[in-house]
């Protein structure tokens, strides 16, 4: 075989990584390299270094070690059984395309993932050798995303966690049942209890000595996951269930959902089906209202009949339309709980709401000034010189938001 | 009128100390004509010294809102600012009135800095301009910012290239940093910066990382507009990207599949010879038991949780599911209940180390709240199915005794799940007609308010723990003796 240059392999290992949605640099420990010894910062809030046309950010390397693989993962570019190029990154080249880039300020940092090579512990160990070299050889203080592969041992996972700022695991689909159908070679129940190795390991380096001193700290940007969406038959109530347990009892930073997206050299066990975007763009949103709105995921779902989220209208608005009987609130009086069930109001603007009726009545304008969507909100709202009348309770007032109807196709 | 011409470097400070003057004479907005060194003055401007400033004070949310604004390209910005800090004089809540058209003005340009400041960060390209192997290396730069934001944002540069030397050109205000120095000039020429191999490899990145079965240009546009993309290398590949997508999403579309290549026997043989550090020597009974799918509370539960201790212990003790704690780390009796069943344990001279310890039912059942899982009692069914794995754990050990804690431990145990305050203390018969003696559970206590009962319910648990040490003790020689 011709030896591949870097930039082949580059492209072969970038088209890998791709179908992993994670590319966040934020929510890490504030650090800078002014003492002018070593290279890089982290500001705490991540900054997207360039937009692909799938409107992705782009803020981290985001690159598979090797894209070999020893598992058989049906929806997997990677898997076993696919006949794709393969390619393999030293080491050293993955550290020198990361400072390399790093010094031209196209990226934040590193997203490291691997297919498994020889076994989980040999893929992660050469993971964390990567991290190692970069950390302490080259001194690079910017943002380390690893992929952790549940099946490696303990101490590789806590040194992963040592190095990076994020470790993320991924859960790949949202029932147990889909994961031993699709994934053969993983099991849900490992994958668990590496999550919860991970939030214990965290919890630990939060304590101090009896001396007041504080241990190294451990993935301080959290752990993270992804789940795929559409690629087995599990309802919106079971994905959001799913991600419900996961926050709750790994303390995840976020649940990634990633609409299952077709794949070159796609396996006949699966087959590929256009990627369900706007499901996705649901489920992120009914993922916000369930941690920052006070939603309970029965809120949610309870009222739709099949169980799936409804693709026309946002997931707040389809509540608000299902309980008409508490609407309209008034701005001036309502609770916050309240006001952050008005479709339209996000929490910003309810933060300015709550500031500014402390001096005076709040009008229709002013909740334009403040951000609010009115079109959204004004069938839901009454404020000082504003009352929508008949508006809330009209039959038509879904249509006022959902898409025309379509005329069906005859052919 | 005031005439006041603020510099193009140090714009922010100059501002500052002007307004602060011209706020400590009383001198009314309507009497300053401000402007930076590229705006004409007026022909009744006349330019006055900016006097001399006293202490004033305004709001900190104002200074942080002004240091923003003043970057602005809009040339209103200095006058806006000026009369709104006017009316705080009287007003200092209006900071926090955000329905008031000045201040939302005011928010929107600051807005407008914040991200054009967001996006300087983003898509400033360095290209190197010295030798790659050079003590200190060196990198260049032309940016073309919306706003005046080279000064504000340089800071952000220095603290993450400190090691190396480096420039921004910009139409505007351009910022050198040599040897550790930051210096600013204004009007510099765009240079012709060098060709960078690194470039080439980063635009293979950035075709590769798209995925064009997602194609949505909107999104990618409202983040990264057109206006950056003539310095930004890798936005050339933009249209061809988006012209070649529908094509190359189709073509994954329509490939037949493909036979899976030679090699994956001899991979599947590899993947099936790993073991897993996490599996450690297990013996059956605890392989069993975490395998098991009896019952649904499988599929939420981290892991399940198998009882522990020595294989001969003459008491075991039966506690209701693991908490959050427990299953986390896969051992019983670690969280809150464990640590004060081990406190009271330890009065009643009872050793951990010498008893089993183990639960009714092996998963945790909860439900979740927030960041939290709240713990929710097992049903009958559920205790009903694992009471296989609890009697194939006493048969295994065959204890002397057996303590229940709480009524689930009772019911799986007895049979009996009725009033457990009225048999508390008292020896029943169990499987095999092992002793079984009841008690409450820790928890219990833990949620007992009052502190006086608590004392006195704790007190009662000793005992218990004593009385069931010393049963199973006699027990032990007992069965010695009749041996």
């Amino acid at each position: 075989m011709v030896r591949q240059t870097v930039e082949q392999k580059l492209a072969i290992l970038s088209d890998a990584a791709k179908y992993d949605a994670s590319c966040a640099s934020s929510g890490s420990t504030r650090r800078d390299s002014r003492a002018g010894k070593s290279l890089g910062s982290n500001e705490g809030s991540g900054i997207c270094h360039a937009y692909a046309p799938d409107g992705r950010c782009i803020s981290l390397l985001k690159i598979l070690m090797t894209n070999f693989c020893i598992y058989d993962c049906s929806y997997c570019i990677n898997r076993s059984s696919s006949n794709v190029t393969r390619a393999r990154f030293s080491v050293d080249e993955v550290v020198r395309l990361t400072i390399e880039f790093y010094r031209r300020n196209y990226i934040e940092g590193l997203f490291l993932s691997s297919g498994i090579i020889r076994s989980p512990d040999a893929t992660m160990l050469d993971m964390v050798r990567i991290a190692r070299k970069l950390r302490h050889d080259e001194n690079f203080r910017g943002y380390i995303h690893l992929k952790t592969i549940p099946d490696a041992a303990p101490e590789l996972i806590e040194e992963a966690g040592l190095l990076a700022d994020r470790l993320s695991i991924n859960v790949e689909l949202p029932t147990d049942a889909s994961v031993r159908q699709y994934a053969p070679e993983k099991n849900p129940e490992q994958i668990r209890r590496a999550m919860a190795g991970v939030r214990l390991r965290k919890e630990i380096s939060k304590d101090r000595s009896h001396t007041g001193k504080r241990p190294a700290r451990f993935a301080p940007a959290g752990q993270s996951t992804q789940m795929i969406i559409g690629a087995d038959n599990a309802t919106d109530t079971t994905v959001l269930g799913q991600s419900t347990r996961l926050y709750s009892g790994y303390r995840l930073k976020r649940v990634y959902y990633s609409a299952f997206s077709p794949i070159p050299d796609a396996s006949a066990r699966l087959p590929l089906i256009s990627p369900p975007l706007q499901r996705e763009h649901r489920l992120y949103q009914a993922d916000w209202l369930l941690r920052f709105y006070g939603f309970d995921l029965e809120e949610i779902t309870g009222h739709r009949p099949d169980g799936n989220l409804d693709l026309e209208i946002d997931p707040k608005l389809a509540w608000a339309l299902a309980n008409r009987a508490l609407f309209p609130v008034s701005v001036n009086r309502a609770p916050r709980e309240l006001l952050l069930r008005v479709p339209g109001f996000g929490t910003k603007t309810v933060g300015r709401i709550l500031s500014t009726r402390r001096h005076r009545n709040i009008r229709y304008d002013d909740l334009i000034r403040m951000g609010a969507q009115m079109k959204k909100a004004r069938a839901f709202i009454e404020a000082a010189g504003w009352t929508p009348g008949q508006l809330t309770d009209s039959a038509g007032l879904r249509a006022r938001f959902a898409p025309p109807p379509e005329q069906l196709s005859l052919f | 009128m005031i005439r006041v011409s603020l510099p193009r470097i140090g714009t922010a400070d100059a501002w500052r100390k002007a307004a602060r003057g011209f706020l400590a004479t009383g001198t009314p907005p309507q009497e300053i004509s401000w402007g930076d060194t590229s705006v004409q003055a007026g022909l009744f401007d006349i330019s006055a010294d900016t006097p001399q400033h006293t202490l004033v004070t305004v709001p900190r949310s104002f200074l942080s809102m002004a240091n923003s604004v003043v970057w602005h390209s809009d040339p209103s910005r200095f006058a806006r600012l000026y009369a709104f800090l006017w009316r705080l004089r009287d007003a200092p809540h209006l900071m926090t009135d955000r329905g008031d058209a000045d201040l939302a003005a005011l928010r929107r340009m600051e807005k407008n800095v914040h991200r054009c400041q967001h996006k300087m960060k983003a898509f400033v390209r360095f290209r190197e301009t010295g030798a790659p192997d050079a003590d200190r290396r060196s990198f260049a730069a032309w940016f073309e910012p919306t706003h005046h934001t080279t000064e504000p944002t340089a800071q952000f540069f220095v603290r993450r290239f400190a090691d190396m030397d480096w420039q921004i050109i910009t139409p505007d205000v351009s910022v050198f940093f040599e040897n550790g120095r930051l210096r600013f000039e204004v009007d510099v020429p765009q240079p012709d910066l060098p060709d960078d191999a690194s470039e080439a490899l980063w635009v293979t990145y950035f075709r590769n990382i798209f995925n064009p079965a997602r194609l949505k240009v909107q999104a990618m546009q409202s983040e990264m507009p057109k206006k950056y993309w003539k310095n930004m290398p890798e936005a050339a590949a933009i249209p061809e990207l988006i012209a070649r997508a529908p094509d190359r999403a189709r073509e994954m579309a329509l490939a037949a599949p493909t036979l899976p290549p030679a090699r994956l026997a001899a991979v599947q043989a590899q993947q099936a010879t790993n073991v897993s550090a996490w599996d450690g020597t297990r013996d059956e009974l605890v392989s069993a038991i975490s395998t098991c799918t009896r019952c649904a509370l499988h599929r939420t539960a981290t892991q399940a949780v198998p009882g522990e201790g020595p294989a001969d212990a003459s008491l075991m003790i039966v506690g209701e599911q693991p908490g959050d704690e427990e299953d986390l780390t896969g051992r019983p009796f670690v969280g809150p209940a464990g640590r004060l069943f081990d406190q009271i344990a330890q009065q009643a001279g009872l050793d951990r180390k010498q008893v089993f310890v183990t639960n009714a039912v092996k998963h945790f059942k909860f439900r979740p709240d927030g960041k939290r899982r709240l713990h929710e009692r097992p049903d009958a069914g559920e205790t009903e199915h694992c009471r296989w794995w609890l009697m194939a754990e006493i048969a295994q050990i065959r204890p002397q005794l057996i303590l229940a804690l709480g009524a689930t431990a009772a019911r799986s145990l007895t049979g009996n799940g009725a009033d457990l305050l009225a048999r508390r203390g008292k020896v029943e018969r169990g499987p095999d007609e092992t002793p079984v003696l009841i008690t409450v559970h820790p928890s219990w206590l833990l949620r007992l308010r009052d502190a006086g009962r608590r004392r006195e319910a704790s007190l009662l648990f000793c005992q218990d723990l004593e009385l069931a040490v010393k049963l199973s003790q006699s027990q032990a020689t007992l069965r010695n003796r009749q041996a």
